[in-house]
């Protein structure tokens, strides 16, 4: 675990009802190294923002981590409670989630609560605290910083907010930020500068980023690597370019084919027939064979395909074209 | 003959404060234009997509449209019919029974307290016609099975929930559905199965779509024209070879950059500056000016008219 700022080994989350024990995260695996953006992707109720909620401790009882490790920066935090997860949230995982106005206390002023996070989490005076919030809001592109410390988050616009909210997830500088479809509720030319933005700060801070959207079009643009994530398993786990271009699992491929971006010039969309099985009536062996074109016997017993460090959990990947392997 | 005509189309809302804060805080009566001389044609039986950012006024002009809301200026004509002028209540039941309209949140539009086939006999029952069978006969085409008829809408998915929309837009048999954001809600596999299914019935059944929406991919699929719209204005209309090819108007360019592509692998680009305008104070001549790359002073003195350049309209003084 030495480069690796986040590993997650075999991380299950469960959710006990009457109707039996839901698994909405599976024995998922991965890293994230320095500086490195690793986008998750799905579809809802894929499982990928209950996997990040529970990396930041943040999952809803009855939901539980009931198997796996979390580890950050080479120290195991799954099991830690209360005050010493709280504290490590704030100063080591820095959080951005999609709705940006509830994401901001509507009844403090934004310099208040840029201060608040550093004083709670870094020891330095108020007036320090104060102008590092100045410098903060200047860095993530709000014009006239020094003076928008007093407004209230309902005085900016969307985006702004957004900007406003990763200020505050960054200003404790911590190694980690989970970013739970940070761009979702905003426009097209807007989310242009926020991705710009997330980009060029984890770059110039060696930050790892956690970006779980989608849309695939931003994990292309943006990440690094990219997990895959169905029924709350992971599909695939690659480096994107090969992803995107080449997937290996069949539900990836059906994935990026039914966007219209990979369809452009075709009469009608690629679709993936049928929806993602309840959590309540998983199917045996692979969670995808009663989707999928090419599942024979082995994909419909236990045990099922892992990814076992390889790139998609599939029996029957999807070869590549020769000459791109070769 | 065009299906839907749209001339100079305006809608202005008032947003004041009540008349009591603008005495005690001396505020000026709010005006908000929504939408701004806007006009264009819909052919029958094709696609016309309105594409724009939050605010841009689509939706507003999709609820114009269908009569839900009244033009301040201009008209919408469908058919030759002005839905909030013409006093024949025969000819305008005639019109409405025509015209449909799909949502964005399946989740919303539906009835929870109705069976399917009460949602969808409704549109058909409601003007006293025929409906045995119409629900089973409806389900079917839009991919769902004919039991489904007796189920509430909690037991569906939103995808599925989506094709109980659909079903019921077609119970009445109309000719034009506007579609207000149909896929935005929806997953993009499921998007993908929604968006042929809707292709599949426009073919089938010769109908017109007038598709908002703020996907630039979507749209680029769908439509056989678009018109971009920005601050309420109709800055740009093409078809989608033509605009995803080669647009004019620089914020279609800007727009179109910005979009993220599957193929854009670690792309540097310089995103856009700016956001939208206040709506209440718009920017004077060109509502682009502040943000356009290529603005002169021609551009913040004078708006441009809508003129034909190299097979688009454009509303811009310098695209050519």
């Amino acid at each position: 675990m030495s480069e690796a700022v986040l590993s997650i080994r075999n991380l299950t989350v469960e959710i006990p009802t009457r109707g039996g024990i839901l698994r909405p995260v599976d024995q998922i695996n991965y890293d994230i190294n320095r500086g490195e953006i690793l986008g998750i992707v799905g579809e809802s109720g894929a499982g990928k923002s209950m996997a990040g909620n529970a990396v930041i401790g943040l999952l809803n009882r009855p939901a539980k981590i009931t198997g796996g490790e979390i580890w950050l920066n080479g120290t195991r935090i799954d099991q830690l409670e209360g005050e010493d997860m709280r504290r490590l949230r704030g100063k080591h995982i820095g959080m951005v989630f999609q709705d940006p106005l509830t994401s901001l206390n509507p009844l403090l002023r934004i310099g208040d609560q840029l201060t608040e996070t550093m004083l709670e989490h870094l020891d330095i005076s108020r007036d320090k605290a104060r102008k590092r919030a100045a410098a903060a809001l200047d860095e993530v592109g709000i014009p006239a910083a020094a003076q928008r410390l007093d407004s209230y988050p309902h005085e900016f616009s969307g985006g702004m907010r957004q900007r406003v909210v990763i200020a505050l997830a960054l200003c404790a500088e911590p190694s980690l930020i989970i970013a739970d479809e940070p761009t979702t509720a905003l426009d097209v030319s807007v989310q242009a500068q926020i991705i710009a933005l997330l980009k060029r700060l984890c770059r110039d801070r060696g930050t790892a980023v956690m970006l779980i959207t989608h849309d695939m079009g931003v994990i292309a643009e943006t990440a690094d690597r990219v997990a895959v994530m169905y029924a709350g398993r992971l599909a695939e786990l690659g480096n994107v370019r090969d992803v995107v271009t080449h997937p290996e699992h069949p539900y990836t491929d059906g994935l990026m084919g039914s966007t219209p971006l990979a369809s452009k010039g075709l009469k009608r969309l690629r679709q993936i027939s049928g929806s993602m099985p309840r959590l309540t009536a998983m199917p045996e062996g692979c969670a995808f064979h009663p989707r999928c074109e090419f599942a024979q016997d082995i994909c419909r017993a236990e045990p099922r395909p892992k990814l076992n460090g390889g790139r998609s959990a599939c029996h029957f990947p999807i070869q590549q074209p020769a000459e791109e392997t070769a | 003959m065009a299906m839907i005509q749209v001339k100079n189309l305006t809608r202005i809302f008032d947003v004041s404060k009540p008349w009591l804060n603008r005495v005690i805080e001396r505020l000026p009566k709010a005006m908000l234009t929504a939408v701004s001389d806007v006009s264009f044609d819909v052919e029958e039986r094709t696609v016309y997509s309105l594409v724009g950012e939050s605010g841009s006024g689509k939706s507003t002009i999709g609820k114009m449209a269908v009569g839900l809301l009244k033009p301040t200026d201009g008209s919408v004509l469908i058919n030759d019919i002005d839905l909030s002028r013409e006093t024949d209540g025969g000819k305008l039941d005639k019109a409405r029974s025509d015209i449909q309209m799909i949502f964005q949140d399946p989740y919303a539009s539906l009835n929870p307290r109705w069976r399917v086939r009460e949602i969808i006999n409704e549109p058909v029952s409601a003007r006293g016609g025929n409906v045995v069978g119409l629900a089973e006969k409806l389900l079917e085409q839009v991919g769902l099975s004919s039991l489904d008829a007796d189920k509430f809408p909690h037991e569906f998915s939103g995808g599925q929930r989506q094709r109980i929309c659909i079903a019921r837009a077609l119970a009445s048999e109309p000719k034009l559905i506007v579609c207000d954001e149909p896929t935005s809600a929806l997953d993009v596999s499921v998007q993908a199965q929604v968006l042929n299914l809707m292709s599949d019935l426009q073919e089938n059944l010769g109908l017109t779509y007038l598709f908002i929406s703020h996907d630039l991919t979507v749209v680029q699929h769908i439509s056989d024209k678009i018109g971009v719209l920005y601050l309420g204005r109709l800055v740009e209309e093409a078809t989608p070879d033509e605009l995803f090819e080669n647009p004019k108007h620089p914020y279609s360019q800007m727009l179109l950059a910005a979009a993220p592509k599957m193929d854009g692998f670690g792309r540097e680009i310089d995103p856009p500056q700016g956001e939208i305008p206040d709506p209440i104070n718009p920017p004077t001549g060109c509502a682009f000016h502040p943000r356009c790359p290529i603005a002169t002073a021609k551009c913040s003195a004078e708006r441009p008219e809508m003129r034909v350049v190299r097979g688009a309209r454009v509303a811009c003084h310098l695209a050519e």
